[in-house]
Order: C-alpha cells, then structure tokens, then sequence
C-alpha cells in the first residue's frame, strides 16, 4: 500500500459521525479487539479508509493512531486511498496460476492502462491481485464486485469489463 | 422455540426433519448453493425455480452446500418419494425448468444426469433403513457411488456437505447432528472427551499434523480462562475444502468447537474465518444464531452447569494469520505477526491465557469420532495417519473438485482414477500439495499412499489439503518463481532470514526466468533456503524453500535449461521461448489466426499457416486454439 493520499481523502470524503459512532459502539462495542472488523465496516461505506475517519476512531477506541494505520497498511482488504466503483480481483492462486490467470492479468492491465493495485482515472475500475478466493475448480477466475467469473478466457476479458459501469 | 435438554429431544427433531430430508411429501429439488456453484451460476438457477414453484406447489426448491463435483456446477439433486435420486450437472438458469420437468414427467434425458444415488444417508446414519431401498434403479444411467468421481470417496468431514440445508439446524440434526455433543455433555466425563480424541489418533488437518488429543490435553492442564479457536483462516491458494465445510455444514464445526470446550473447560470460542469467504461468514453467523435459540450455545447449556458462547471475527487478507500466533494477535485487533514459539498457545494465547486452536476440517471430525467411537474411526487410514482428509483437487487435472479419500491412498488414484486425468491428452509433470509451504512431487512418486509422514519423506506436506496438478505446459521455475513472490508479499517481515532471505531468492529466480541466469545460481538458491529454513522465526519462513528446494531436487533439468540453454521448455517464460508452426501438423484450420489477437498468423484455408515473429508477443492463444498441435514451443 502506498502514500494515504491524506490531502485529497481530506477534500473529497465527507464522514458521518452519528454513523461512525453507531459502528463503534452499537455494532463493535466500543471494543478494541474489533477493531479490524470496525475497519472493514468503514471501508464498506466509504469505499476506502478516509483518514479523517481513522483518527476519529482512534480517539473513540482509544488506540493510537499509528497502531490503527499499522493495522490498515498490515492487511491487504484495506486501502487508504479511494478506490474505483468496481473492485476488480484478479485471482492469481495457484490453480489460477497454472491455468493462464498472469495473462489475464496482463489483459486487464492493458484494456484499463492501470497496473495492478491502481484505480483508473475515471474511478470507474480498481485492479487488484488476490490470492486464491477458494473456486480453484474455475480457474482463471475474475471477480468484479460480488461477482465471480470463471474459467475466463482472454478474449473475453473486454466484454465482462463492459457490464460495469 | 424448545431448547435442547437431551438426547430424547435431539430425537423428535430429528425423527420430524428426516421426513423432509428423505421422505418429502413433493419433488424435492436440491440446488448446490457454494461459492463454486454460485460462480457457475446456481443463484440465478434456484431464483428462477423459486420463482416458478413459490408456495411448495408439487416442487420445493432448496439451497444445499457443495456437492464436491466442482467442474460440472451447477449440480442439481431431485427426488421424489419412491423415484430414484437424481444428481443433474451443469444446470444453468436456462435448464433449471426443463430439467424438473424432465424428472416429472419420468424423461430422464441421460445427457444431464450426473448419476442416480444408491444411498443417501451419511457415515453416521448406517444403522438407519435406506430410504432408497426398494426404489428401482434407471436403466443405463450410472449410480453415482459407482462414477470414478464418488467412488474410492469417504465422506466423514464433507458427510453433510450437499445433503443439507446449510442454514438449517434441524437438517443437521436429522443427520445425526449434536448428538455427539450431548452424549460427552451429559454421559462423558471431560477427561473421557479427551481420551477418545486422542485414541482415534486425529491430527491436526491445518497442516502441520499435531495430535489433537494431546493438544487438547496440554491445554486443559494449563489454568486460566481457556479459549477454543477454530481457524477459517484458509489462506493456502488452491485450498478451498474449508470453505466448502463452513458452507456446506457449519453445525459440525460448531458441535466440534462445543465437544473440544466440554473436554478442555472452556466457556468462549473463537471462529476466525478469511474476509475473503463472504458466503462462509454469513452461514457461519446463522448457524451460530440458531444454535442460540436451540439453547446449544449460550448459559446452562442443555439444563447443565456448562455455558459456551462463539464469536465470530473476520481476517482481513493476510496468509501469515493462517500461523496460530499470529492469528491470535490479529484476534486481539491488531497486526497479524506471529512470535517466536517458546512457550506454545496452549499455555499463553489468545489474550496470553491457555488456546487451543483447531482448523475447520479437524472440528468437523470430531462429532464422528465420539459416535462412531474411536476405535471404529482407527479401521481408516494409516499406522500414524487415521482416518480421511479432504483435498481440493485443481489444476490440470479433467475433473476438479474437493475429494475426501481415506488417508494412505496413492497419489496416482487421486490424480488418474478419481481426477480423471491431465486434459487434453497431456503429460502429467508434478503435484503440488501443502501450499506455499509444500513442494512439487513428480510422476516417480505417483504410488505414494498419501499421508502426513509420507509427503514429508518426498519433501512435501499435506498442508491444508490443496492439490494442484501440473502437466507439461507448466514450468516448474517459474512455479517455484511465484510461490516465493507469494511469499515475500505474505511475509510479515519481523524477522531477517525469512524478509531478506526470500527476496533474495526470488531476485535470482526472477533472474533465471528471464534469461539472465548464470552458473551457480543453482547452489545460490539452495544456500539460502538451507538458511531461511535454519533460522526464520515462524512456520512461513522455515518452510517458504520448499517449493524451491523440492523443484531443484526433482526438476533440475528444467533449471539447467533456464540456465545453461536459455530455454524455458514448458513455453511459459517468456523471454526464452518462441512459438513455431509444425508444417506437416497444420491443415490450415485458420482458428489460430483468427484468434490472434496482433495478426501475426497468416494464411489461407486449408493451407499452411505462417507466423510472423516480428509481431508475435508470445501470448500463447494460439498454442491454446490449435486443435491439432501444430504450434511448438521452441
């Protein structure tokens, strides 16, 4: 993961605090040991971790701010810059791997021009490698969003990029 | 809602659900609702026949776990009272309708059939009547348990995994479940719980193998709050059969968890389960909350003085937290990096108080054992391996899927008569179990009985169960290339040997694949994985060489070929290949050259092809579309 991208989250990301606290307390409880689990949510609504977000949190649950972006840069569910509006997960287990998934790969990155783990432009597409999601029996498999592609052929990478808007 | 008290109890659910599962009053349709299936388009299947038979009109559509034979999703089971069982495959959206039709009206339309099941009860239920007995079979459509597939098969972890509703406690019930359970509640003196684990001889199916007795037993010695933990922290790629138990059948990793409590004295468990399993994690959080309104988790459970509750906590995509200290820390809220093992979880875990940490598969096991009783359960396996394990059986390999098997089989009978063999007509080249972590074995070891001793012998693992096969398209250095790049992204780095150690490697086998390797990088490669395994901190790091070291051992050639004669054999490296036409192989199909994507093929129909050189990027399209092997590696 790279730079937080601190500036531009500050700009663009407005934090609902009411929400926020309702994560933490009603559904967390205000517990530290959820505080991954409190991550995921946050990232859930805002697509990423805004770090203004973080650092309300930080305050709430009482961990410091350095242990929370130690967690958020640990685990690679997170992300602290925004991501596009559809999360392309590219599989590159081992099944996958043996099957063709670095050339799908590579087929993703040349139709979007981003490389893997960067968002396009128009925040239309993130391309993110993953490993293994568990349908090796599909292999080479593309999830975009909740959906699963499998045994996806080169060539038909470009008609599935066409379904998300 | 009743809340279980006893046995007697246990019985009247089961007695009334067992009609459901085997006696249904209309067709019952049985859709294979797994991430696999899903992905093959099974949601979109059982809305459409949800939608056609809404109010149990004649036909009741149900949702099912996986039913194993992943390559032909979406399965579809249906019966009828006094018709045979039928297992339908690849049933898309289009076909759900026809093929309950086909079933109705008795058409039985042999191209979508799978097979007919001669029994369905599980392992448990042997004593019970066949609710099939007396049902005449089809003619000329195969009986499932006889398909290559099912056949050298024993499902004890998998026995409810594509027979039950997922998201019913009573289904499970009616498969005997929590039986086990209230048996060692209310008949078993902890010590005896303990005793019977350990007599089966079950170890430990994340990987490693450790006795489960015994680890239970080292735990339940130790004094302070004592935690039970499942790990559903399934990082290995290419492993995927905990995510079939967790979707398939929860109950049984809950009823393992709540027998593990009860010997060792517990009151609080842990499931910490892979983000990455959206499906496994919502089924979880519905077993957990039915088996609260049973009363089977909660305070006094089942009228006696034990209480034990499970929380649910998601990973967050890191392979590391797979390691068992690492996944406590990351339980705890925080960074998921393991520390040294000096004093072992089962004394100072979770919260520095005794843990006992299990994965799914072990848990899944244990209510069989306690019923079936552990001298039954030691009939299976091996002298130090009892019992079945679960693989996931991918790669290059005809029919993919999760097979269970009875420890000791030979790898050649997973790989030929139940995986069918390498598509295509290849050549088989290695199988890769134990992950990341494991090692290649090539064709000389195909008559290994596959077991924990054994695979380490060959300088592999069983790992989490994972089995990959490679055939000859497959490069063995560059496989080992991308397990270390998989592990130098998955190495937590806190530690030299294992942080600098694999990225050293991985430069020289990123070197090799592109042509830059020289003389002695071999023996390089070797020195350093002798070091990382000598002094990493954690499991990752001591066993990250495998993959390297086994594939030097068996496939140096391949190596040498990298080296020496700058040519990657299988076509997979790049810079050290290109593609040529076979001019006496090529008809002039012209499939190559309208699927190549740069125009670099040329030629007429039914006349020889040529490929421009100049244009080729070496994407292999066409070494994929040739029907008639007339593109070469060269």
């Amino acid at each position: 993961m790279s730079d937080p991208g601190l500036a531009e989250s500050i700009e663009t990301t407005e934090i609902d605090y009411m929400e926020l606290d309702r994560i933490i307390e009603e559904d967390f409880n205000n517990d530290k040991e959820n505080l991954i689990m409190m991550l995921q949510e946050i990232q859930r609504r805002y697509n990423h971790l805004p770090t203004p977000a973080l650092t309300y949190l930080s305050t709430s649950i009482g961990v410091p701010l350095s242990q929370i972006y130690g967690v958020a840069t640990f685990y690679s569910t997170f992300s602290l810059e925004p991501r596009g509006r559809n999360i392309i997960s590219i599989c590159l287990g081992t099944a996958c791997h043996v099957r063709g998934g670095e050339k799908i790969r590579e087929k993703l990155e040349e139709s979007l021009s981003i490389e893997d783990g960067e968002t396009t432009e128009d925040f239309r597409f993130t391309l993110e490698s993953v490993r293994c999601i568990g349908c090796c029996s599909l292999g080479p498999v593309v999830k975009i969003n909740e959906d699963t592609h499998g045994r996806i052929a080169y060539t038909e990478v470009d008609k599935v990029l066409e379904k998300y808007e | 809602m009743m809340k279980i008290e006893s046995t007697k109890d246990i019985e009247v659910i089961s007695e009334n659900y067992s009609k459901k599962l085997y006696y249904p009053e209309a067709v019952k349709v049985n859709i294979g609702i797994a991430s696999c299936g899903i992905a093959a388009g099974a949601q979109a299947s059982l809305e459409k026949a949800a939608k056609e038979f809404p109010d149990n009109n004649g036909v009741s559509i149900n949702q099912t776990g996986c039913i194993g034979f992943c390559e032909l999703e979406p399965l579809v089971e249906i019966f009828e009272k006094g018709k045979p069982r039928l297992l339908y495959k690849n049933i898309t959206e289009d076909k759900i309708l026809d093929m309950i039709q086909d079933y109705r009206e008795g058409n039985f339309n042999k191209k979508w059939i799978l097979g007919q099941m001669k029994d369905p009860r599980s392992f448990l239920e042997d004593d019970i009547q066949n609710p099939i007995a007396g049902v005449s079979p089809l003619e000329k459509i195969p009986i499932l348990e006889d398909v290559p597939f099912f056949n050298k098969q024993v499902k004890i972890a998998l026995r409810n995994c594509g027979y039950v509703d997922p998201d019913s406690i009573e289904e499970y019930i009616a498969r005997r479940g929590y039986q086990a359970f209230i048996q060692a509640l209310k008949d078993m003196e902890p010590k005896e719980i303990i005793q019977a684990v350990k007599d089966s001889g079950l170890r430990g199916r994340g990987g490693g193998g450790f006795p489960t007795g015994i680890k239970w037993e080292t735990c339940a010695k130790h004094n302070g709050e004592r935690y039970i933990i499942c790990n559903a922290d399934e990082g290995d790629p290419g492993a995927y059969m905990d995510r079939s138990i967790l979707e398939g059948d929860p109950h049984s990793i809950l009823e393992g968890m709540l027998i593990a409590a009860r010997g060792i004295g517990s009151s609080r468990g842990f499931i910490y389960v892979r983000n990455e399993y959206p499906l496994a994690v919502k089924r979880l959080v519905t077993a957990v909350k039915s088996a609260r309104r049973y009363g089977l988790l909660g305070d006094n459970i089942a009228g006696s003085d034990f209480s034990f509750d499970i929380k649910i906590s998601t990973g967050a995509g890191a392979f590391v937290c797979g390691e068992s200290t690492a996944l406590m820390a990351s339980l705890e809220g925080k960074v998921g990096r393991p520390r040294a093992k000096y004093i072992h979880t089962v004394e100072k875990g979770f919260r520095e108080n005794p843990s006992n940490l299990n994965t799914v598969e072990t848990y899944a096991n244990v209510p069989v054992i306690l019923l079936k009783g552990a001298d039954n359960y030691v009939k299976m396996g091996t002298t130090h391996s009892k019992g079945t394990k679960v693989f996931s059986l991918v790669g290059k390999v005809k029919h993919t899927g999760l097979v269970e098997v009875p420890m000791g089989i030979s790898l050649k009978e997973i790989v030929f008569d139940i995986g069918g063999g390498i598509p295509r007509k290849k050549k088989f080249k290695a199988v890769q179990t134990g992950g990341p972590s494991g090692g290649c074995i090539p064709e000389q070891f195909l008559g290994l009985g596959v077991d924990f001793d054994e695979l380490i012998k060959v300088g592999s693992m069983m790992g989490s169960g994972g089995m990959i096969v490679m055939d000859q398209d497959t490069c063995m250095v560059d496989v080992a290339r991308y397990f270390v790049d998989f592990l130098k992204e998955e190495s937590c780095g806190q530690c030299n040997p294992c942080r600098e150690g694999i990225t050293a490697m991985l430069d020289v086998l990123t070197d090799i694949c592109k042509g830059n390797g020289k003389e002695g990088d071999i023996e390089l490669l070797e020195e350093l994985g002798m070091m990382i395994q000598k002094f990493s901190l954690c499991g990752l790091g001591t066993s990250a060489p495998n993959p390297v070291l086994t594939t030097i051992l068996y496939f140096r050639d391949e190596y040498d070929a990298h080296i020496k004669d700058k040519k990657c054999p299988s076509g997979v490296c790049k810079p050290l290949f290109h593609y040529e036409i076979d001019e006496e192989a090529c008809n002039g199909c012209t499939l190559c050259a309208k699927r190549c994507p740069e125009e670099a093929i040329s030629g007429e129909k039914k006349k020889l092809h040529h490929l421009d050189l100049e244009k080729c990027i070496n994407c292999g399209i066409c070494y994929d579309a040739c029907k008639f092997d007339a593109i070469l590696i060269q």
